[in-house]
């Protein structure tokens, strides 16, 4: 696709005073808040106890509302969403949650079984959010998120049963439509991510979409480089180098430079026994070069743990060309830790925080960019997602 | 007529455990029940009108699987969760 954009955005200055970390878990969502000089937390809930809370996500554009999006389901009620205009104090439910549309009687339609991905739209357009869904679906709100409806260009797409595959194609626990990006210099320029099914690019606000996974291996096909089919776990966008694209995939750690149109795998320079597979992926908020990932075990039945019982994060800081360990304050041994995609993040303090929950319920937080971790929560239910919600800029 | 609400849907309803809604059929009696409560239907019937997987509706003592079922006004309406999982 021909791109022609407007310049990068300025480097923001760093923030400064508390943090607080929306989790979302399987049995709720808890907020915790820290200090302003983030050394001590709070815990504060559940909201939605007992259902399982997908992600929660605050909207830190400056040109919009603070609003707070939530997707909830449960193992049994139809999915839905919830906002709060309050920073979490209270939530309502949204009007009309994304759900796809009705089909003829007598044709098979598609229903929404939750919705897993939350994501503010451009700076320009204050009150527009996009969701992603299981079974993969692309959904879009105008209204600060009370009314969401899909996005037909992607949903309807001629070779969306060919991109999506079938349903033993996913996640055990459904696919998904996750890390939508969009390009801060357009509103009109998205990409998505789907498991299984590659990363996908919208130059037109998501009426026509191209795949976008040259050179990521998919080992678990005949074909080992195909055009779509692949399994990215994570893909981000670094908004000061929108160029840019980094994705911790089923098959190793990518990095995307658009004007070289491949993926090359950065993964390779982590240590062999730690190897490149993992869920999440996360950047510095200031330097597109550095960016984090939580390598797990990818070997045999696929653990997901922690490889060797040993958990670390890995940061690189010249775009990937090599990685440093960084596990001070981690269990030493016998730490069997997962960190689901959605469950890493960081803030935009200097020196940068870094976050992350573990499906065994515990949070661990690292106020100087992952040098030393601390563990700020436990005996919370299985973490799905960390997010950061910032007050002060 | 009557609507029995199960306990995960009675924080659409109050707290309330019997609702009244007006219909002639399930499908009225649930976008009454929806209009009075908004956000309850989608919980219950997914959109494509099917009744969700955990989700079982009897009239009377008779088990309904499809939303177009005619009621009378004396008809009582019974939402059951099917709970299962951990």
């Amino acid at each position: 696709m021909k791109l022609k954009r407007d310049p990068s955005p300025a480097t923001p200055k760093p923030s400064t005073g508390a943090v607080a970390l929306l989790i979302a878990t399987r049995k709720g969502g808890f907020i915790l808040k820290s200090d302003s000089a983030r050394r001590s937390w709070r815990v504060a809930g559940p909201v939605f106890f007992g259902q399982v809370v997908h992600h929660m996500v605050i909207d830190h554009r400056p040109s919009a509302a603070r609003t707070l999006l939530a997707a909830t389901s449960t193992g049994h009620l139809g999915p839905t969403l919830c906002r709060s205009i309050d920073l979490g104090k209270t939530w309502k439910e949204a009007t009309k949650p994304p759900a796809f549309p009705r089909v003829p009687d007598g044709q098979k339609g598609r229903t929404v079984g939750h919705t897993f991905w939350l994501t503010p739209g451009h700076v320009s357009e204050p009150g527009v959010w996009y969701a992603g869904t299981s079974p993969q679906g692309l959904f879009r709100s105008e209204d600060d998120g009370d009314t969401w409806g899909p996005v037909a260009g992607f949903n309807d797409h001629p070779m969306y049963g060919q991109w999506t595959g079938g349903e033993q194609d996913g996640t055990p626990d459904g696919p998904k439509l996750h890390s939508i990006n969009v390009d801060p210099r357009d509103p009109k320029h998205l990409y998505v991510a789907m498991s299984s099914g590659g990363v996908f690019e919208s130059i037109d606000r998501g009426a026509n979409w191209a795949p976008l996974n040259a050179g990521v291996l998919a080992d678990f096909r005949p074909d080992k480089y195909p055009e779509f089919g692949q399994d990215p776990h994570c893909v981000r966008l670094h908004p000061l180098a929108p160029d840019v694209l980094y994705q911790q995939n089923h098959c190793g750690i990518y990095r995307l430079e658009r004007s070289g149109g491949r993926w090359v795998r950065i993964g390779q320079a982590m240590p062999k026994k730690v190897g490149d597979i993992g869920f999440p992926i996360v950047l510095h908020p200031r330097n597109p070069a550095i960016v984090w990932v939580f390598p797990m075990d990818g070997t045999t039945v696929w653990p997901r743990t922690s490889p060797g019982g040993k958990p670390a994060a890995y940061i690189s800081r010249n775009a990937g060309r090599s990685w440093h360990r960084q596990d001070a304050g981690l269990p030493r041994s016998q730490g069997w830790f997962t960190v689901k995609r959605q469950a890493m993040s960081v803030d935009s303090h200097e020196p940068v925080g870094v976050y992350f929950g573990t499906t065994g319920g515990e949070v661990w937080a690292s106020r100087n960019s992952g040098a030393k971790w601390a563990c700020i929560a436990r005996h919370l239910p299985e973490i799905y997602a960390v997010e950061v919600m910032e007050f002060a800029r | 007529m009557k609507v029995m609400i199960p306990t995960p849907l009675r924080s659409y309803t109050g707290d309330c455990s019997v609702v009244e809604a007006h219909g002639t059929t399930l499908a009225e009696v649930l976008a009454d029940l929806e209009r009075r409560y908004p956000g309850i239907r989608f919980r219950m019937i997914d959109e494509q009108d099917a009744i969700r997987r955990h989700m079982r509706i009897w009239v009377n003592r008779d088990e309904v699987r499809v939303l177009n079922v005619p009621l009378a006004a004396s008809d009582e309406v019974i939402i059951i969760q099917a709970l299962s999982g951990g």
